[in-house]
């Protein structure tokens, strides 16, 4: 499988603080791979080290095998990167519909506006959020927001898509919903790195996890090996239900 | 050569007084993410209640400032609950226009009923001499006088129960209001006490310099170009600025025409801005 | 939208149709007084227009928005006195010069955020004016006075004036026009973007630094024409005329009351607070008053009805939201 995304050494610290330190993995085209850890390990930093919004203090970010380390975001996203929000950023007044256009006109494809709209309705039926189109997005519940932030960064038409907490906040029915749908973009030959915390969703969706505890990689392999792995089990320690959850359900 | 001493030493003496203005408005900005553009308005009311106290009821004028300080403190309580409370989540698109407009209805007010022309407070102290060149003693009782109000903040701030319920609700206002602080009550209380800095400071201001309704712009760009020197929400770091903008006009003064000095100071606030958006005097690190 | 389309919606025929009228009404009964108002108010429909594109559509406030108006003049002015340039030249490379210089301006002045920017356009504005005043070349604070035969080439003084009344309402409807085109644009849908959520808007593609700078550069070409027209028209100009900042703030009056982020708006705003104005200045004792009322009605739009006349149209008859935009 080829390499989409490599990245190497990575290191960022706030304030003298270490948030990641020493950080190396890749994403192989059409897969999708896990990111896990207890909070605060440091994973929607990764995230921002990634699409640009920090740049990094070390290490480098190679997306199809060009260097694309500390690259603005737009320019991150014309590259074919998209992601979505750990605490969603919906365009509040605009209408659903213009939000996804927007994904849609200064994604990888940079379409026209026209174009753009008829990625923005497919995209829309899609995630199944073709009844509110015209509804203003500060409007939608938080499940709606979701999967809005979810159709926005796909209208990008992105290579790679990092989704941060997507299951966050939903009702399991919505989860399974939301999962299948995950799979589905998969289908279509997008490659996925994902967060979560939803233990069973991560593991039956993940081809491979990485774990992450304070900054550092802990683990690295199939959900099975990662979550018989003694050290991750002893990093979840410190959060009892989410161990639980780990060594029981997956 | 002592020339240029004496007017940069002049110059930190006065800057002092600026400093004491950016902090009222270092402190607004920094607790509650407001730009008060109404800042220079409370300057110039500063000015003017001053001015009243000893014109009509003969007080001298340093006795003035107590009480001027009070009254800005309460002006600045008003002036929250009309203009800021409703604004307060808004975009700052919004806090901006609307202290803009109470900024626009004060000074309008004050021109109505003033005009556009010079007041005086006259106040003469003995100054002090050195090697020929004398420094006045309003000045340096300004400085001194900001010197312990400066003092008294960091105590406040530091040690009182509503300056630290008002770092409380500056640092995360959910968090402080989790706590049980009553967080509006608060912002409208470190309101009024940026706008009694503000307003202190106008008063000072009186006793070293003639003043008109209009002279609040001037220092109210002296003030934003000091907060961004020192860093936004930091009022040590005004000071600071305070003094080193002093200390620039001090050296700019003897060699430059006062008409260009708003000009370099507009040059410095745009190129710190863009260079140094932290401030140059930030001495606490924030991520 | 691809350029041309914009000829099949009927909001731009509408455009087109107020800005024709609007030039023929005083021309019934050759009527100059009446002639003049229009022509302040079409530089204030000019000004509210432009200075949407900023504030509405992008999310910043330009405060020294003036200062384009005030460039375009002395620009324009300097070129006819002094190097002999016809009318329409000097004022289409007064545009051209201030909007270059705007771009260039922008790319650094725009890396500020929301309140920084607005300050440091005040101080743009008051820059500007400092050096103008003491520019001699450009007669320093004393001004410059335009020699009447410059006004041989447009047929006489009095021809003039009609023809440059017609050269600003064109002028006004070019800003109603491309206010529309940018509305409607990618560039548009980009630049509202950047207004509701600017962070959001970066990773979502949006190139922010290069849409901001051109944004305000756009924002200050047509203004830039009006003013090398005025004061071509007034013969003289000086810098507190110039750079007037009372001026400039009540174009974002007009454009807050009404209604930013619209076509409509602003034009709606500039005519309703020019009537305001006029009304209120000839009683003498308010017209002192004129800072505070603009002030009071700023501060109460801002709290109470954020989304100007235009926003509470289109809340309580949605429909219009399509038709009148």
């Amino acid at each position: 499988m080829r390499t989409l995304l490599e990245v190497v050494d990575l290191e960022k610290h706030f304030g003298g603080l270490a948030a990641v330190e020493g950080l190396s993995f890749s994403v192989h085209e059409g897969e999708i791979l896990g990111l896990i850890g207890p909070n605060g390990a440091g994973k929607s930093t990764v995230f921002n080290l990634v699409n640009g919004v920090y740049p990094p203090d070390r290490g480098r970010v190679i997306f199809q095998d060009a260097d694309i380390t500390g690259l603005e975001p737009y320019r991150v996203a014309r590259r074919g990167i998209a992601r979505t929000h750990q605490i969603v950023q919906p365009l509040t007044t605009m209408t659903v519909l213009d939000n996804c256009v927007v994904g849609a006109c200064f994604g990888r494809e940079n379409l026209s506006l026209g174009r753009a709209s008829e990625v923005a309705l497919e995209v829309a039926a899609f995630v199944g959020l073709e009844d509110r189109l015209g509804d203003p997005a500060g409007q939608l519940t938080v499940a709606g927001k979701k999967r809005l932030e979810l159709a926005r960064a796909l209208c990008a038409r992105p290579l790679l898509l990092l989704l941060d907490e997507v299951l966050a906040g939903l009702n399991p029915t919505e989860i399974e919903n939301m999962v299948g749908v995950i799979r589905r973009i998969r289908d279509q030959g997008i490659s996925i790195l994902i967060i979560e915390h939803v233990m069973q969703a991560i593991m039956s969706l993940s081809d491979r996890v990485i774990v992450l505890s304070s900054g550092r990689m802990l683990a690295e392999g199939s959900p099975a090996e990662v979550v018989n792995n003694p050290a991750v089990i002893e990093a979840y320690l410190g959060d009892p239900e989410l161990a639980a959850k780990l060594h029981g359900k997956a | 050569m002592y020339g240029i001493l004496a007017s940069i030493i002049d110059g930190v003496l006065v800057g002092s007084v600026y400093g004491l203005a950016a902090m009222g408005l270092t402190l607004i900005w920094g607790v509650m993410d407001v730009i008060n553009l109404a800042h220079g308005a409370m300057i110039v009311a500063g000015m003017f209640g001053v001015f009243l106290l000893t014109d009509s009821l003969g007080l001298p004028p340093y006795a003035a400032i107590g009480p001027t300080m009070v009254l800005g403190f309460f002006v600045g309580v008003l002036l929250y609950w009309i203009a800021v409370h409703r604004v307060i989540g808004r975009p700052a698109l919004m806090s901006l226009l609307s202290t803009f407009s109470a900024d626009m209805v004060l000074i309008g007010l004050g021109t109505a009923v003033w005009g556009t022309v010079l007041f005086n407070v006259p106040v003469s102290l003995p100054g002090i001499t050195w090697r020929g060149y004398t420094f006045t003693g309003t000045h340096i009782l300004a400085a001194v006088l900001t010197a312990v109000i400066a003092g008294g903040l960091y105590l406040f701030l530091n040690y009182a129960r509503l300056g630290k319920a008002i770092r409380a609700v500056s640092d995360n206002r959910e968090a402080a209001e989790l706590a049980g602080i009553p967080t509006t009550q608060v912002l409208s209380l470190a309101f009024g006490l940026g706008v009694a800095l503000a307003c202190t400071s106008g008063a000072l201001i009186a006793t070293l310099f003639p003043f008109t309704v209009l002279s609040g712009g001037a220092y109210q760009l002296k003030s934003f170009v000091v907060t961004v020197l020192g860093g936004l929400g930091n009022p040590a770091g005004a000071l600071f600025g305070g003094l080193a903008l002093g200390l620039l006009e001090g050296l700019a003064t003897p060699f430059i025409p006062v008409s260009w000095i708003p000009v370099i100071e507009f040059v410095v606030f745009v190129v710190v801005l863009i260079a140094a958006p932290r401030g140059l005097f930030n001495f606490r690190r924030r991520s | 939208m691809r350029p041309l389309a914009i000829l099949r919606r009927p909001f731009f025929w509408l455009i087109v149709l107020a800005t024709i009228a609007f030039a023929l009404v005083p021309l019934r009964g050759n009527n100059v007084e009446l002639r003049e108002e229009l022509i302040l108010a079409a530089i204030y429909i000019t000004l509210a227009s432009n200075l949407n594109l900023m504030i509405g559509y992008a999310g910043y406030v330009n405060f020294g928005n003036i200062v384009f108006f005030g460039l375009g003049g002395y620009v324009c002015i300097y070129l006819v006195n002094t190097l002999g340039w016809p009318l329409m030249l000097a004022a289409l490379s007064g545009g051209a010069v201030v909007s270059l210089l705007a771009y260039l301006f922008g790319l650094g002045i725009l890396r500020l955020r929301g309140a920084y920017f607005a300050l440091a356009t005040i101080g743009v504005n008051e820059a500007v004016s400092a050096f103008v005043s003491n520019f001699e070349p450009w007669g320093g604070a004393s001004g410059i006075y335009m020699s009447i035969e410059a006004y041989q080439p447009l047929g006489g003084a009095m021809q003039a004036l009609w023809t440059i009344y017609f050269m600003i309402v064109a002028v006004m409807g070019l800003s109603l026009v491309l206010s529309y085109a940018i509305k409607r644009s990618k560039f548009g849908l980009g630049l509202l973007a950047i207004g509701q959520n600017e962070d959001a808007a970066l990773v979502l593609g949006v190139p922010a630094p290069r849409y901001k700078a051109l944004v305000y550069s756009a924002s200050a070409f047509l203004p830039a024409v009006a003013g090398a027209l005025f004061f071509f028209k007034s013969a003289f100009i000086q810098p507190s005329d110039a750079f007037d900042l009372t001026l400039s703030i009540e174009a974002i009056v007009m454009v807050m009351l009404g209604g930013q982020g619209t076509v409509v708006g602003p034009a709606l705003g500039a005519f309703v607070y020019e009537e305001l104005r006029s009304t209120l200045l000839t009683t003498a004792a308010l017209s002192s008053l004129q800072l505070v009322i603009s002030g009071g009605l700023l501060l109460v739009i801002v709290l109470f009805l954020p989304g100007g006349l235009m926003g509470w149209v289109h809340r309580r008859w949605p429909g219009t939201a399509r038709i009148l935009e």
